[in-house]
């Protein structure tokens, strides 16, 4: 289900194997060393890796700005996948879905995240159309960003 | 914002959009013109627009005219943005993490 929610989706081909891709996503210690949006620190990452353990890591934006998303593992499958919820206190949004998916390729892993929204039930149910082709749009939407601003 | 997503997920209320953004304050007989679509069926896809603040309707007369309201979009494009420079940013750091010291 979560395929076709709308949200941002990376791929990347890395050149370790899915066990120590694995590990950079669920230990702390090496969570500490890649997580966060610019170069600035992490200053603590907690990591209850099984479905409904916790997970909670903050970060200090170089502009000083500290910030601490929270979440819940929902589904656990060592090398292969890791599903958590996503509250970002202090951020406009409602709680999302973070997906990673680990595949072993020659010479490495392929690793794709996927951040999307949860559908609340009124979404859920008018979803007949399902949201395929909806980000090939997007940027369509993007461009028109000056509408009404 | 979910609303948004879910409003933008059908071609129809799309290509609403994209007409209003050319011509706004279009009456709905207007819209559902080139959709062949009956008026029941375009006020339906209209009333899914504007739950999700999308739209504007004015009642002028016996004339409704539907304007764009672009906030919500605004939101999500905000969201998908925030969450790609993060990721993006992330993934970098991680690849070169895992990769350091031949990646085995």
């Amino acid at each position: 289900m979560t395929e076709n929610l709308p949200g941002v989706t990376i791929v990347r081909h890395i050149k370790a194997s899915p066990a120590k891709v694995w590990a950079a996503i669920t230990q702390p210690e090496l969570m500490m060393q890649w997580w966060g949006p610019d170069a600035g620190p992490t200053l603590r990452a907690e990591a209850d890796v099984r479905p409904g353990g916790r997970f909670s890591v903050v970060f200090r934006l170089l502009n000083g700005d500290e910030h601490n998303p929270t979440g819940i593992y929902q589904e656990v499958i060592p090398e292969r996948k890791l599903v958590f919820t996503w509250d970002w206190p202090g951020m406009p949004e409602r709680e999302s879905l973070v997906t990673f998916r680990l595949e072993p390729i020659d010479g490495g892993t392929r690793l794709t995240l996927l951040h999307a929204h949860l559908p609340d039930e009124a979404a859920r149910r008018s979803h007949e159309q399902g949201w395929n082709g909806l980000l090939d749009k997007l940027p369509v939407f993007l461009g028109a960003a000056a509408w009404a601003s | 914002m979910d609303r948004t997503f879910s409003a933008l997920a059908d071609p129809t209320r799309r290509a609403v959009l994209l007409r209003l953004k050319q011509k706004p304050g279009l009456s709905v007989s207007e819209l559902a013109r080139p959709f062949s679509l009956k008026l029941p069926g375009m006020m339906k896809h209209l009333d899914v627009l504007s739950d999700a603040g999308l739209i504007t309707r004015v009642k002028t007369g016996r004339v409704v005219s539907v304007n764009l309201s672009a906030g919500p979009m605004r939101e999500a494009m905000e969201w998908l943005q925030r969450y790609e420079r993060f990721w993006t940013v992330s993934m970098d750091r991680l690849v070169a993490l895992v990769e350091k010291d031949g990646g085995r």
